[in-house]
């Protein structure tokens, strides 16, 4: 890293939020009375305490230290990814850096312009027109007024709202407002840029230009910051990732190796759902689903499937009524809502037969190398034959992730920019060839 | 938390120093911020003001824009709410409490004191509310966070000069005569400003503390109306509390507002004290803005 011009420094860096301590309840009506009078002074002090750190005990049990002394240095050109569960620090590691707040101690020195995106749309107020709102977002953003004046058709070309443009904003759709204001993001020309889960806004298909033009702004040499949830994302557009966990970098590496850290780490969360109580399980009188898991290889529940392993699915239910026939069967849905597939319990065993009462696990294996890379849905139905009558109907019960590492023998082999499509079945190639 | 100089780019031994020149190019046209907890006061970076000037702009449109959005009347109510308060005063005061104007027309007397009141009574409020209001943004992104209470400041000067058309009008009626005092105006205006700034700075940073402020606000505008000479003349004041009553910097500027527009001796006695107070007003504000600015994000 030595040889590199670097874009940020920080060293040490540390923030302390005081969460301020559990209010005592008074227990009598006097008590409550006495503390109403008294609550003018009680609220001023505790108002003070909130940003006073004189007395900074680092073991107060009010203190919660978001970040907790992080050091780390990002060359120019850098596209740097920042993963970590949520409340793990990465978005106030974002906040100190945009200057939106400050460190409680430590310090970082970042050369060239930066832009920070938290939010698309900051400042965008209804009554303005569309017009009004880019000019006024624009400046927010830090971009001159002459700048947009120059950038103003492409704005408005990318958003395609080039209709509405004098319309007032609280006359748009929601997803056309977005997309506006996402136009204005996207043309932002810093050196630096860091983002904050910013894509995960807007229609799909926006969503998808909007993840191309960052490709492109990684590409154009800036440094980039970017703070996700979306592994894949994050696998594809940077070249280094920094976990973050306990307000602490925990790691710092290449995207394959500190993606699959993460995902080590990470256990179960919403890859499974279980139902202690019967009465609240989903279902009916017949059958009531007790449990869907999603386990990895090594048969862990797991957020997260390595592209190129099994896993598999693990639904419980318990039979209430006997005699009657069950049709089992999950289906997947992509981040895009579209349907992959659905899959029918297959044990020959229970197939056309009535069930006795108890407990079933049924687990169906997907094969690696099939699933594309994503965030991928898991819905839920039971139902009875002869009419076929739904018992259990669950929609995105559980998620889960399909991550490619990168390690080059995935369906992906060298390629490293974003592949299209639903599925990415790893396929027998053949390649002929003959001299002309 | 502030933007350093170029010099703090040389303290730190760069990798790739070729030779000395090349160097300080470097550094001299990249944009250094260095980040630090904040500590003590902070001062007023002026260059960084200037450089977010454009937003200055488009957040004043913006307040303007849509104080009257959804309106019938538009920017009629620039004029109808001083009008109608110079209308009420003018027969409550005026007409019914016979208060002694100095031979001056009541009307002429409190439309030259309302105008000014109701800019400052409206941008002091709005300033003092600037924070709260935006706090979404706050969160959100950075810029420098002075603008906040300023913007009103700026934005309510246009209902300011729209409001002088009343003025236009009654000086029309009573035959008024343009006098050299109008050289003053701009320093009225300005001093005008300052207080509003001054206050509504304070207001702010302690708003975001302390939401009490929303509902002393009222009370506070009212208590600010009767301190100053709107409905009387500061020539009702008993002498001996001459000084102490002119510390008002309101007294000043209303006053001041009166004698320059009315093209009376202008009041200096007035208008010295209500400046020393405005500075030191203006400058504190600054100071404790500055100070509370570093947690404001995070006591919302």
């Amino acid at each position: 890293m030595t040889d590199k011009v670097l874009a940020i420094k920080a060293e040490n860096l540390s923030k302390c939020y005081r969460i301020g301590l559990k209010e005592a309840l008074p227990d009598s009506l006097s008590g409550a009375f006495f503390e109403f009078l008294k609550s003018p002074l009680k609220n001023y002090r505790k108002f003070r305490s909130l940003y006073t750190f004189d007395d900074c005990d680092v073991e107060a049990e009010d203190l919660i230290w978001a970040l907790k002394g992080v050091s780390f240095e990002v060359g120019r050109g850098e596209v740097v990814g920042i993963i970590g569960r949520n409340g793990a620090g990465k978005s106030t590691l974002l906040k100190v850096l945009s200057r939106i707040t400050s460190p409680t101690s430590g310090a970082a020195e970042i050369r060239g312009r930066i832009s920070s995106l938290l939010e698309v749309g900051t400042g965008f107020h209804h009554e303005l027109t569309g017009r009004e709102n880019v000019y006024l977002n624009g400046t927010i953003l830090g971009m001159r007024k002459t700048e947009i004046d120059r950038k103003f058709d492409a704005i408005v070309g990318f958003s395609g709202i080039e209709k509405f443009i004098d319309t007032p904003v609280k006359r748009y759709s929601s997803g056309m407002m977005v997309r506006l204001a996402f136009s204005v993001a996207a043309h932002l020309e810093p050196e630096i840029l860091m983002i904050d889960e910013v894509l995960a806004v807007g229609d799909l298909e926006f969503q998808k230009k909007c993840l191309n033009k960052m490709e492109d702004v990684g590409q154009e040499g800036r440094t980039v910051l970017f703070v996700s949830h979306n592994l894949p994302a994050v696998t594809r557009l940077c070249q280094r990732v920094i976990l973050v966990d306990g307000g602490r970098i925990v790691e710092d590496g290449p995207p394959g190796a500190v993606v699959r850290k993460y995902l080590n780490a990470e256990q179960g969360g919403g890859a499974a759902q279980e139902w202690t109580d019967l009465g609240q399980a989903p279902g009916g009188p017949v059958v009531r689903l007790r449990a869907i898991r999603v386990r990895n290889v090594e048969g862990e529940v797991s957020e997260v499937v390595d592209i190129r392993s099994r896993f598999g699915i693990d639904i419980e239910y318990e039979v209430l009524q006997p005699d009657h026939q069950l049709l089992v069967r999950f289906g997947l849905r992509n981040e895009n809502g579209d349907l992959i597939f659905v899959s029918f319990e297959q044990d020959l065993e229970w197939r056309d037969r009535p069930r006795p009462r108890g407990r079933y696990r049924s687990t169906a294996w997907v094969p690696g190398n099939l699933l594309a890379e994503g965030m991928h849905y898991l819905n839920c139905f039971i139902s009875t034959i002869k009419p076929e009558t739904n018992q259990v109907g669950e929609y995105s019960i559980v998620a889960f992730q399909v991550v490619d590492t990168l390690e080059g023998d995935s369906a992906r082999g060298s390629v490293g920019r974003k592949i299209p499509g639903v599925i990415r079945p790893l396929l027998e190639w053949e390649t002929r060839f003959e001299a002309i | 938390m502030r933007e350093g100089s170029g010099s703090a780019g040389n303290c730190r031994p760069t990798p790739v120093k070729t030779d000395g020149k090349a160097m300080r190019t470097d550094a001299e046209n990249t944009h250094i911020t260095l980040i630090k907890p904040a500590s003590g006061w902070g001062t007023v970076d002026f260059r960084e003001l200037v450089e977010y000037r454009d937003l200055f702009h488009f957040l004043a449109w913006r307040d303007i824009k849509i104080l009257y959005a959804q309106t019938v009347l538009g920017f009629a109510w620039a004029v109808l709410n001083p009008a109608i308060h110079i209308i009420i005063f003018s027969v409550v005061f005026g007409k019914v409490a016979k208060v002694p104007t100095e031979g001056i027309p009541y009307v002429l007397f409190s439309t030259v004191a309302v105008i000014p009141w109701t800019y400052m009574s409206q941008a002091m409020t709005q300033s003092s509310q600037s924070l709260v209001q935006g706090q979404n943004m706050l969160g959100k992104i950075y810029f420098p966070r002075l603008i906040f209470p300023i913007t009103p400041v700026l934005a309510r000067l246009v209902d300011f000069g729209i409001s002088m058309l009343i003025l236009l009008g009654v000086s029309i009626y009573y035959h008024l005569e343009p006098t050299w005092n109008l050289v003053f105006f701009p320093l009225l205006v300005v001093m005008m400003m300052s207080v509003a700034a001054g206050v509504g700075m304070w207001l702010s940073a302690m708003a975001i503390r302390f939401r009490d402020v929303k509902f002393a606000m009222t009370f506070v505008i009212q208590l600010l109306m009767y301190s100053a000479p709107i409905v009387y003349s500061a020539a009702s004041i008993p002498p001996q509390y001459r000084i102490l009553y002119s510390l008002n910097p309101l007294v000043g500027v209303i006053e001041g507002f009166r004698a320059c527009l009315l093209g009376l001796p202008m009041p200096w006695p007035y208008i010295w004290p209500g400046l020393f107070t405005t500075v030191v007003l203006l400058c504190s504000g600054a100071m404790y803005f500055k100070r509370m600015e570093r947690v404001f994000v995070d006591v919302i």
